[in-house]
């Protein structure tokens, strides 16, 4: 179990980065539009806080096994491994959850018993709204509430389902009126909707559907919860090819029966064309992509928007959590 | 709205290649899966507008992913259950056909459903109050997944469209809303509901020694579960119902005149999702009548003579820059800097062409 094998770990000496500093924070849900790099941005934050010095819990919720690729492991189990020095990182399940909330809460020594149990417990989750997103919401909260590490970083569910996660405490303290878990909401919800412990980081792509929906996202935030939005993350941001002036004379020389692309042609033979139209579709990907970004800055101006540039990577896997990990770095 | 409508069309011209247009001719109703960011709800817009542009007759546009993003897919400021009718000048002026939209509305189905299903309206307006319900369908994930299949199942059988192109939610979660009629039946016929549903009384004798129970009350507290088990009584009277709704929907995804089509980009991650659903596509029996490929980088790219261009442009860019500087009154350092950056460019587009082709080869194997 996790708590205990971090026990000894002593995360209430002064962190290692600066308040008021992304990574400063307790509990950062990471969340976005499907396929915008949301696990692998939760896993380079969360691998920028261990570098950092911050011991750094890392949890995926939806179990697709996105974040085991990330570090390059066949799976995660609810039980935290150490990743990376100081990183540990688990895959939520809420029978697990379950387990470890009986054992801790209800001192329930029937271990053992507990498999049918939780079955039929995990049945009654299905049906009763709110008790499978509190035992994972809550599991989150307890790891933070008992200080066993400085940073949990949470690879939530996309646009779609994140609130009704962040807002399981709530949901539930309006629905049960008696019983324990409704004693517990109370301070889950303190610590969910403290702005200094708690804060949801959206991650996009500048890309017209991801943004209108992180724009969406945070206004549903506001308007249904008291979390705090603390950052948005545009990711695979293109580079800009040509700076203003730049552009044009790139046009001189890539039109078609002038005189310079007559001698591009001459020297580097006909096909210099692909090559030009490569460069003018790379331009017009980022015109595009930089037109969503100033979208969401004007929709969305009270949130920090941190850029991590496109990497052209192979694949998933640790490399490419370290090249986001530095791109984040450089940018805080 | 002008913009999203050019990118419907120029992904429609690109599907007409892969013989889409003989499958959507032949099918009457056409369910788009993919794993999230791949352009699955714009793809089905595609879709649905080459078939009422090209093929003709009412073709209806469905989302049902809870985040909302056909309307602005289809340019359209807002989408209900209700079907509108989209236009479309920005497409075609000749076009054959009609285009009709519609977004599930999670809380407006599952009301419909109820006063359908309720045997008595004392019992439909019981249900329509009770606090559970109201969170069921208005709050919580999945919730939507039955009520989705279940409005399918509706426009359907109403007759009213032709082809019915269905943009449904991110993969993994796909197959959960293909579970759910499975599910709704399972429900229903499950222990838990049986003992939900015994009345208080009863149950405390017969079983509160076991321990499930005693753990239940207390974590959950026994109002809780009261009200659980109230709202499941309320339930029950509707199973008739359902469970015949949910075996004619089943039969409905493995009708013959239904097809899936799985929607992907060629990155890695996509690409295993894509794999995974068709997989298990096929393990249910139902029928995969394409994977589109989206997003997918030209072909020049690769090209060889392209490669030797940009080497032969590298190679000559100091001397062009000098010799094109007093010609365009420009610095050849800035010529120079241009021409590098224009080869960069095309260097790194032809890397992720190279990778993509890879694996277009590999999906098709």
């Amino acid at each position: 179990m996790t708590a205990e094998s971090a026990s000894g770990a002593d995360v209430t000496a002064a962190s290692p980065v600066s308040p008021g500093d992304l990574l400063a924070r307790r509990l950062l849900f990471v969340t976005g539009k499907g396929g915008v790099g949301k696990t692998t941005v939760a896993a380079a934050l969360a691998r920028l806080g261990a570098e950092r010095g911050l011991r750094v819990l890392v949890c995926e919720m939806d179990a697709k096994g996105a974040l085991a690729d990330a570090f390059e492991l066949p799976s995660l189990e609810f039980a935290a491994r150490e990743v990376e020095p100081g990183l540990f990182a688990m895959a939520m399940n809420t029978e697990d959850s379950l387990r470890e909330y009986l054992r801790i809460f209800v001192r329930l020594p029937l271990i053992t018993k507990l498999g049918p149990l939780a079955r039929t417990f995990d049945f009654v989750a299905d049906a009763a709204p709110g008790v499978k997103e509190i035992l994972a919401v809550g599991k989150l909260c307890h790891e933070v509430r008992q200080r066993t590490y400085h940073l949990v970083v949470v690879d939530a569910e996309a646009t779609g389902h994140v609130i009704s996660q962040i807002d399981a405490p709530r949901a539930i303290q309006e629905l049960v009126q008696v019983g324990l878990i409704r004693d517990q909401t109370a301070w889950m919800i303190d610590l969910l909707e403290d702005p200094a412990t708690t804060g949801v980081v959206v991650v996009t792509t500048p890309e017209e559907m991801p943004v209108v929906e992180s724009i969406e996202l945070i206004e549903t935030l506001r308007s249904t919860t008291r979390v705090d939005v603390a950052a948005l993350i545009a990711n695979r941001v293109l580079p800009e090819p040509f700076a203003g002036n730049e552009e044009r004379l790139f046009e001189t020389l890539a039109e078609q029966g002038s005189p310079a692309h007559d001698r591009l042609t001459e020297v580097a033979g006909a096909a210099v064309d692909q090559v030009l139209g490569a460069a003018r579709l790379a331009a017009r990907l980022r015109r595009t992509g930089a037109d969503h970004l100033a979208t969401l800055r004007a929709a969305v101006p009270d949130v920090e928007l941190i850029l991590v540039p496109e990497l052209y990577a192979r694949s998933g896997g640790r490399r490419t959590v370290e090249l986001v990990a530095t791109a984040l770095g450089e940018e805080f | 709205m002008a913009a999203a409508r050019r990118t419907s069309r120029s992904r429609a011209r690109r599907s007409e290649d892969a013989g889409v247009e003989d499958l959507l001719a032949a099918k009457e109703m056409v369910i788009v899966c993919g794993t999230g960011g791949v352009g699955k709800t714009t793809t089905s817009a595609a879709l649905a507008a080459l078939a009422a542009v090209r093929l003709g007759g009412r073709v209806l546009v469905l989302t049902i992913d809870p985040a909302r993003r056909l309307a602005d897919a289809m340019g359209l400021t807002e989408l209900s259950n209700a079907a509108v009718q989209v236009s479309l000048d920005g497409i075609e002026t000749e076009a054959r056909g009609e285009l009709w939209a519609a977004m599930l509305d999670t809380k407006a189905s599952w009301d419909d459903l109820v006063r359908r299903h309720a045997p008595d309206p004392a019992t439909r307006d019981k249900i329509l109050a009770n606090p559970l319900y109201r969170n069921i369908t208005a709050r919580f994930v999945h919730s939507h997944d039955y009520v989705a299949m279940e409005r399918l199942h509706e426009l359907r059988s109403s007759g009213d469209f032709d082809l019915i192109v269905v943009d449904t939610p991110p993969s993994r979660n796909a197959l959960t809303f293909l579970d759910a009629p499975a599910r709704m039946k399972d429900f229903f016929g499950g222990r838990l509901l049986r003992w939900l549903t015994v009345p208080a009384r009863s149950r405390l004798f017969t079983v509160a020694s076991k321990p499930f129970y005693q753990i239940a009350d207390r974590v959950l507290g026994s109002r809780f579960l009261q009200d659980i088990a109230e709202f499941f009584v309320l339930f029950q009277t509707m199973e008739a119902g359902f469970v015949q709704r949910a075996h004619d929907v089943e039969r409905l995804l493995t009708d013959p005149g239904t097809t899936f089509v799985v929607v992907s980009t060629l990155e890695t991650a996509p690409l295993v999702e894509s794999r995974h659903l068709a997989n298990e596509l096929a393990a249910r029996g139902f029928h995969l009548g394409a994977v589109l490929a989206n997003r997918v980088l030209p072909d020049t790219l690769r090209s060889r003579p392209g490669a030797v261009a940009a080497g032969k442009l590298k190679r000559g860019a100091g001397a062009l820059a000098e010799e094109l500087a007093p010609l365009l009154g420009e610095d050849p350092g800035r010529i120079e800097g241009v021409l590098a950056e224009a080869v960069a460019r095309f260097e790194d587009l032809a890397v992720v062409a190279k990778r993509e082709a890879e694996r277009l080869s590999e999906l098709r194997s």
